[in-house]
């Protein structure tokens, strides 16, 4: 950090303070609301697309995976239509803790990157911001397989 | 004569002349309550073009073209390009200068781009080292959040205290005659880094730089605040103006109701989701050179003082943890 100029009548401690003091708190009780709303109205048309695949011919069992996959093509839909972000403003974690969240991450990647090309854009960068869920989340699932295969 | 006023101000005499001015915006900053004031609302962010990048080109060279075809003059009658702009290499300016083909001085500043331009344009002319120069600067929302943050398309939740980059370029013509409101005086600031790290409250970073210039200009130009009609911050939006208020509360000086800020001034943000206000080398470019310029030459305000404010962070030095410094520069414009 750089000497705090002689003119400013401060201190960088000083001047912590005064930003800690005007800076906003975020609204969680709001964000906490819209996240339980929205999460859990996505939650339910899942349920709903799920028995529907039930009511298809599925098997309770097998009709998660067509589930997620409609999810995931409706997330990335939205994104390619330019909405998902605009109602994750409001959503927050409600739309990025489900599929969607990961599937608007790397489509908004990947719609990015295009005008770079297929391989060192969309191939290279599609997974800037999924590949760390990817990467901790085969890690915590190596992890959890491991303790249960010991007990 | 012109001559060095103080430790960190310039006085120019004889004055060059903001001859003509010229801004362009987005959608969203045509529907603010400025919109009258532009000269060109472009009524989407891609402008027929194949990227943001390509589009904020196409918008700052709009710009530069039509702050030439408001006086006539031709690309030949300039005799340099002053430019700078947000994204990497300053990319925006050095492609716009290939395509005007008028030599150019490529300027990095962030967000205090305008001043930077305006102050150096100003010290060549008034130097006798030019006739005319063409300052200009840009910015857009897309290209800079896909630069700074996330992909355009990428959902999540703005903190409160985040701002939102303006899109839009803005050009100015200064000539050493001509007639338009003058370039009296610049204080050029120093870099002022108090050690914030919040990349979204860049208004909270740039504070202590726009205060560390205000207090130098008044002092080396044994002037008050109330020397001005307005005096006018970058983009420090809501959370960084108050700041300012404060620290030049704690060094003597108040600021009165002819202080505002860009960021504060291009939005409607009852109307306008834009949290803490605009930011974005085009904030002050397209407030100044498109609502601020008209009303100084309807005689509306005399004497204004604007200080562009720029944070000069990158997403490498803050993923490396470092805090974000902020600079900015003062110009006088006075009719």
């Amino acid at each position: 950090m750089a000497a705090v100029p002689e003119e400013l009548n401060i201190t960088p401690e000083e001047y912590r303070e005064l930003v800690k003091k005007e800076r906003p708190a975020p609204p969680l009780w709001r964000n906490a609301l819209c996240a339980f709303a929205s999460g859990g109205a996505i939650s339910l048309l899942g349920q709903a697309i799920q028995n529907g695949f039930i009511a298809l011919g599925f098997k309770p069992e097998d009709a998660s995976n067509p589930t997620v996959a409609v999810v995931i093509l409706l997330a990335s839909l939205l994104t390619g239509l330019g909405l998902f972000d605009r109602l994750a403003r409001f959503a927050g974690a409600g739309m990025a803790v489900p599929v969607t969240g990961f599937a608007n991450s790397v489509t908004s990647a990947a719609l990015e990157f295009k005008k770079e090309g297929l391989v060192l854009g969309v191939g290279a960068k599609m997974f800037s911001l999924a590949g760390t869920v990817i990467l901790f989340g085969v890690i915590t699932a190596f992890v959890a397989g491991l303790i249960s295969a010991i007990f | 004569m012109s001559q060095k006023a103080g430790r960190q101000s310039v006085l120019l005499d004889p004055s060059p002349y903001l001859t003509s001015a010229a801004a362009v915006v987005g959608p969203m900053e045509g529907k603010g309550p400025l919109g009258e004031d532009f000269d060109l609302v472009y009524p989407d962010l891609r402008i027929k073009e194949k990227s943001f990048e390509a589009a904020e080109r196409k918008m700052l060279q709009e710009a530069c073209l039509l702050a030439l075809k408001k006086q006539d003059l031709r690309l030949g009658d300039i005799d340099y390009f002053l430019a700078g702009d947000l994204l990497n290499q300053i990319t925006v300016s050095g492609y716009s200068a290939a395509a005007l083909g008028i030599p150019f001085f490529g300027l990095y500043g962030a967000c205090s781009t305008l001043t930077l331009a305006l102050s150096w344009g100003a010290m060549l002319v008034a130097g006798g080292f030019a006739q005319k120069v063409l300052a200009a600067t840009s910015s857009h929302n897309c290209s800079a959040e896909r630069q700074y943050r996330y992909p355009t398309e990428y959902g999540f939740q703005r903190p409160r205290q985040a701002q939102w980059t303006v899109t839009g370029a803005a050009a100015a013509v200064i000539g050493a005659a001509g007639e338009g409101p003058r370039i009296t005086a610049a204080t050029i600031g120093k870099v002022v880094d108090m050690g914030e790290k919040d990349a979204y409250g860049l208004g909270a970073a740039m504070a202590p730089a726009a205060a560390s210039t205000l207090i130098r200009h008044f002092e080396d130009l044994q002037r008050r605040p109330d020397y001005y009609d307005l005096i006018v911050t970058g983009d420090l939006g809501q959370i960084g103006a108050a700041l300012l208020r404060k620290l030049l509360a704690r060094s003597g000086y108040c600021l009165e109701d002819n202080y505002n800020d860009c960021g504060l001034m291009i939005y409607n943000p009852e109307l306008q989701d834009v949290g803490a206000g605009g930011s974005g080398c085009a904030c002050s470019g397209v407030v100044v050179l498109g609502h601020l310029y008209r009303r100084m030459k309807e005689g509306e305000l005399k004497r204004i003082l604007v200080v562009s404010t720029g944070a000069l962070h990158s997403p490498t030095t803050l993923g490396q943890g470092e805090s974000i410094p902020g600079v900015a520069h003062a110009v006088a414009l006075e009719i």
